[in-house]
């Protein structure tokens, strides 16, 4: 457990010096359902408007990697994670309140 | 264990496919176990022992009936429960090494967690289907739901739970799923009373400083069961719930009998002794010699090698070994030999239902002809009268189910048993009952003894002389002085007098021992 949160902790760290400042984020979600197919939409709308060219978006679907779900803790779908800028930060639900998840990633 | 379901449901009309848990007492409850490919509710408060039951349900899975299972933690860390359940004698590192049960703790911090917009909790069933899929799961633990759906806004878990509970249905996985009781959601919404089929309640209360966990079934959709609160106990050995269900109806009753121990007692009581599986009480006020007899009756019964218990409540064992050596009963040499046992306890070390439960233990292991209670009235101390009675009669019944002969010592304070009703309220449930008392001869104190009521047999209504001796105890008439010769009738009016209005002379003549 320690040892993959260890080698979680350097993807960011890479990832700085790959990209200054940009945002690593994580969308688990579950198929298609319509939560999930939601978040996706509603993500990708964030990114293009807010985040253009300063992010990495990474799409989990914990169906087809459930060992993931493990690893990542995850009970809550769809939940995003923003692994850097530090501190990670979780939002669960299919991101409809963009005002919450603005503000949540420090964008607002 | 299908066939042992047939067994039991033979009787019923119809078969509900149950899953034997294992847990001494809650298969008899239930009527052989938890519902099967069902989830089960397990409600309680903090330390009722909902976990260690829990635990207890998987553990017996694997090791009796070979089925593998799944415990999800919600509240504490794998490392961390297999530590707390190492005390029980749970080796889980072992289940754990061949992949016969899956600890999987899964954690839902609602402060790190910011809700965006709609959700569910599909996370948890993926994560939950690859661990039954782990180990091939039959069944399911998950502990404890409050703390999962914790800060979770209700619509959602409403919906979750109702999902959780017919996705539990379709992995056709036997589930226990554990939660806090009264504050929380549950009982707060009613959700338990309408979604799950067998809803069992742990409970912790404490009466008198003495703290006693019970156990009580709330619902059991399409099954018949017990509705009492029934007491449980956990110890080393896990957990163990004394159902004491009523079979007193079904007890054959012997026609064999079982000496007194004491020649002459056995005369009067027909001439052969007490009825074996049969009740006695021994009554008597302080330093009659209820210890005595009980100690000649269980001497005797070690000498034809049958085994006993003796169950102290007010002696420590060396004290009575050492006050019946006094008397001609050497009982080391059956202690020794495995035939005599004793049970020491205080009784305000926990109530009543413990002790009986403590005993009924004992008896499962070694099962012995007969049973000594010495004496039952210091247990009376612990709880309100009919409490005890139902207990007590719940206990003998279940001791005649064994036919095992009982006797208990009931120490009645100085008066009359009119005034203890507490008394009377166990003299009619037992089939024997011998009162000793000291009675006033010839400006003498005298230990008497005569049987009040003994069932089914012709007794004498005699009243003794009880004489206790370094080679025992005998019994001889009351013999009266030279003058004395008292008539017949005069004779009866006196033996009248000791047995019911003897007040001033037992009060004024009482000794210690």
């Amino acid at each position: 457990m320690t040892n993959k949160i260890l080698k979680k902790s350097t993807v960011p760290m890479e990832a700085e010096g790959a990209g200054e400042g940009k945002f690593i984020l994580r969308l688990f979600v579950t198929g298609i359902l319509p939560n999930s197919a939601r978040a996706i939409k509603n993500m990708n709308a964030i990114c293009e408007q807010y985040l253009k060219g300063k992010y990495e978006l990474e799409i989990i679907d914990i169906y087809q990697q459930p060992s993931l779900a493990i690893t990542e803790e995850i009970l809550a779908v769809p939940v995003l994670i923003k692994k850097f800028p530090l501190p990670e930060v979780r939002m669960i639900g299919d991101l409809s309140n963009i005002d919450d998840v603005l503000k949540e990633l420090d964008l607002k | 264990m299908k066939k042992l379901k047939e067994n039991k449901s033979d009787t019923k009309h119809f078969n509900f496919p149950k899953s034997l848990t294992g847990i001494q007492g809650l298969d008899d409850i239930t009527l052989g176990g938890i519902p099967k490919n069902r989830p089960t509710l397990l409600l309680g408060n903090t330390g009722c022992g909902k976990t260690i039951m829990a635990m207890e349900f998987l553990v017996n899975g694997i090791e009796m009936f070979d089925e593998p299972g799944v415990f999800i933690a919600f509240e504490e860390k794998t490392d961390e429960l297999v530590l707390n359940v190492k005390s029980l004698n749970y080796d889980l590192n072992k289940h754990l090494a061949n992949n016969k049960i899956y600890i999987e703790h899964m954690h839902l911090n609602p402060e790190e967690l910011r809700q965006t917009g709609k959700y569910d909790l599909e996370g948890l069933f993926v994560r939950l289907g690859q661990a039954i899929n782990k180990v091939k799961a039959k069944r399911v633990v998950l502990d404890s739901l409050d703390t999962l759906f914790h800060g979770l806004d209700y619509k959602i878990l409403r919906s979750e739970f109702k999902r959780l509970l017919s996705w539990l249905k379709e992995k056709e996985v036997t589930a226990i799923i554990t939660s806090e009781i009264g504050e929380t959601f549950l009982t707060r919404q009613g959700l338990e009373e309408y979604v799950a089929d067998c809803v069992i309640a742990l409970d912790n209360r404490i009466t008198n400083q003495i703290t006693t966990r019970r156990l009580r079934i709330i619902k059991y959709r399409g099954s018949i069961h017990g509705n009492n609160e029934y007491p449980f106990l956990i110890d080393e050995k896990g957990i163990t719930i004394f159902p004491i269900i009523s079979e007193a109806y079904q007890q054959e009753s012997s026609s064999q009998r079982i000496s007194s121990g004491i020649k002459d007692l056995d005369e009067m009581l027909g001439k052969k002794g007490f009825y074996a599986g049969s009740s006695v009480l021994v009554s008597g006020t302080a330093g009659t010699g209820k210890t005595s007899l009980a100690a000649s009756f269980a001497f005797s019964v070690c000498q034809a090698e049958k085994c006993c218990l003796f169950c102290a409540f007010e002696e420590a064992p060396n004290q009575v070994i050492r006050n019946m050596k006094s008397i001609g009963f050497h009982l080391v040499p059956f202690i020794k030999s495995g035939i005599l046992t004793f049970y020491y306890s205080r009784p305000t070390l926990q109530n009543l239902e413990l002790h009986f439960l403590a005993i009924k233990k004992i008896i499962d292991e070694i099962k012995p002809t007969v049973v000594i209670l010495d004496p039952i009235t210091n247990l009376m101390t612990e709880g309100p009268n009919s409490d005890i009675r139902s207990m007590l009669t719940r206990f003998v019944d279940y001791l005649k189910t064994l036919h095992i002969t009982v006797m208990f010592t009931a120490a009645i304070t100085v008066g009359s048993i009119e005034r203890n009703p507490s008394d009377e309220g166990i003299s009619s449930m037992v089939d024997t009952w011998i009162m000793v008392q000291d009675i006033e001869v010839n400006a003498e104190r005298t230990r008497s003894l005569c049987v009040m009521k003994s069932r089914g047999m012709a007794h004498s209504n005699e009243v003794r002389k009880f004489k206790i001796s370094s080679t025992g105890i005998a019994l001889s008439p009351i013999i009266l002085d030279e003058e004395g010769s008292l008539s017949d009738s005069k004779r009866r009016i006196k033996e009248h007098l000791n047995l019911s209005t003897s007040k001033e002379s037992i009060g004024l003549k009482e000794t210690p021992q």
